[in-house]
């Protein structure tokens, strides 16, 4: 849990971040959005005081992070920035050995680690863990970014624009990754992000930030149908919120018994790729199946539209 | 063996030659000599002379380069920015000063010998040093430096493991501007009774021997050559691959 209280960064005159109060449950994903020059970077980095607050505090887990010098506290708490910040001079290996080994951790129990973290996501330590940064594709090197902060298992992590310079599809493919090694470590997150569709799809709440003040902090369906304000839809967008909204659900919520002929669709599917397999197709209905490829039941349009629609 | 190793080990091996017979090479300066005049120098070990000149600008190279490395660190960071343009000056003015007049100036203060000539090859070796480590510390990749911070490192932390081995080459590539302008400054530490071999030269000088100013002049020259293609092995060696 990360308890931020009357948070506030001021710089001279200018109040950066003003005021900001914020509960994140333990184990779920933030995703703080916002535009450029909101604040939103700064919020983050006071959490692991990388810039020191002006006024207001941060708990972790209940203690204050002023409580201990900020290496010490950083040391417990995950970072990743954009374009990953390896150090170009370290392997792999090296790199995600940097906070165990300023920890004390044994040469053993370190290296297991680092095998453990290279297969969880995705690379094989004979290839990839005496390589050198450079020498890894930006998609590599972005999960080694992530598998560094993750080293010494810290309960938080926070992210700041992680996924900013990945091509769309590595991107994509980076963000299912976060969102399922998260559900399996449960780890703490807080992510800032300029991107709506990352938010949407990653965060369990949205914080929405604007000149420094927290508009709104909540679940994602409730800044679709319960905007606090005509800035928080104007950044979440109006145009495609029906289809927003649909996204965030899955075809098991508008599944019915039965089947129907030709198209089969995942249960796990997002309901808006439902409804654009089903408008591709050219069909009313399809028959939903389940993990291992069995029949759970049907979907149809007028199912899909009722549920785009539900919450007005 | 490839030219270059070829060409590197041929160097060495007449330099060592050379300095260990020296009379074996009396045929080849013999031209250069006239009315009888020894072909070569006789009033010194050539070998004590190298090494007394190598030894000369080793440490006080050695001593520009930890005094540059120091300022440039300080100037970096925290309050000691603020100091960066006054200190680039003065190391300026270290470079532009002629090292004659500053053996002029260091021999009233602290008398004949090598310590003149160590003050001047020190002051006139600040500053490839001094630029280099300054343009790698200072143009390091921000994103690099924040990570270093994000996962806790502390300052020395920082640049012991982070910022110094990343600014290594640059560095490396200031030491090995300083050593090769200080081999051939440290000829005229002779002039203030320096052991080395300006002393070869300036001999040959006065006794209008062209055979002992080539003696001199090429063991200096072949000195810098070699420490320069040294330095350059050893760094690659020592510094970390960036990819």
């Amino acid at each position: 849990m990360i308890e931020i209280d009357g948070l506030t960064k001021r710089y001279g005159g200018t109040t950066v971040v003003d005021a900001v109060d914020l509960r994140v449950p333990t184990g779920s994903i933030t995703a703080i959005v916002g535009t450029s020059g909101s604040g939103k970077s700064t919020l983050l980095r006071m959490i692991n005081r990388l810039v020191e607050p002006s006024a207001g505090t941060v708990r972790i887990d209940g203690r204050l992070t002023t409580e201990e010098p900020a290496h010490a506290l950083r040391r417990r708490i995950g970072y990743v920035i954009q374009g990953n910040g390896l150090f170009p001079h370290r392997t792999v290996a090296e790199n995600i050995a940097t906070v165990p080994r300023m920890l004390g951790w044994s040469d053993v129990r370190i290296a297991a680690r680092i095998e453990q973290l290279l297969l969880l996501f995705g690379l094989d330590p004979q290839i990839h863990a005496q390589r050198l940064p450079a020498e890894l594709s930006g998609g590599q090197q972005q999960r080694v970014g992530v598998a560094r902060a993750l080293a010494a298992g810290p309960s938080v992590l926070l992210m700041d624009e992680p996924f900013g310079a990945l091509d769309p599809i590595i991107r994509a493919k980076a963000q299912t990754d976060l969102r399922a090694i998260q559900q399996q470590l449960k780890t703490t997150i807080v992510i800032v992000t300029h991107d709506m569709d990352e938010a949407f799809l990653l965060a369990d709440r949205i914080a929405v930030l604007d000149n420094g003040r927290l508009l709104q902090y909540d679940k994602p369906t409730r800044l679709l149908t319960a905007p606090a304000s005509a800035q928080v839809s104007a950044l979440t967008g109006t145009a495609d919120r029906a289809l927003r909204l649909l996204s965030l659900d899955t075809v098991m919520v508008a599944m019915a018994p039965g089947h129907a002929d030709g198209l089969q669709l995942s249960a796990s599917m997002s309901l808006r790729d439902a409804l654009s397999a089903l408008i591709w197709a050219g069909v009313r209905a399809a028959t939903v199946c389940g993990a291992d490829g069995e029949v759970v039941g049907q979907v149809t349009l007028e199912a899909i539209l009722a549920r785009g629609a539900a919450h007005q | 063996m490839r030219p270059a190793t070829l060409l590197r080990t041929a160097v060495w091996l007449s330099v060592i030659a050379f300095l260990w017979r020296p009379s074996a090479f009396a045929a080849v300066f013999a031209p250069f000599t006239h009315d009888g005049a020894p072909a070569i120098y006789d009033q010194g070990d050539l070998a004590d002379l190298a090494l007394a000149h190598l030894g000369l600008v080793l440490f006080a190279t050695a001593l520009s380069a930890v005094i540059a490395v120091l300022l440039a660190v300080v100037v970096t960071r925290g309050p000691g920015r603020a100091f960066l343009p006054m200190s680039r000056s003065l190391v300026s003015i270290g470079q532009t000063f002629p090292p004659v007049a500053v053996l002029a100036v260091a021999v009233p203060l602290v008398g004949f010998g090598s310590l003149p000539a160590l003050i001047a090859l020190v002051a006139y070796g600040l500053l490839p040093v001094f630029e280099n480590a300054l343009t790698g510390l200072a143009e390091l990749p921000a994103s690099v430096l924040e990570a270093a911070d994000g996962v806790g490192m502390d300052a020395w932390q920082r640049l012991w493991s982070i910022e110094l081995p990343l600014a290594g080459p640059l560095i490396v590539e200031g030491l090995r501007q300083t050593l090769v302008i200080s081999v051939g400054t440290a000829t005229l530490g002779s002039t203030v009774a320096a052991k080395g071999l300006g002393e070869v030269i300036i001999a040959g000088l006065l006794s209008d021997n062209t055979a002992f100013v080539l003696q001199g002049g090429l063991l200096t020259g072949l000195m810098a050559i070699l420490l320069h293609d040294a330095i350059g092995r050893i760094g690659a060696y020592v510094l970390p691959r960036q990819g």
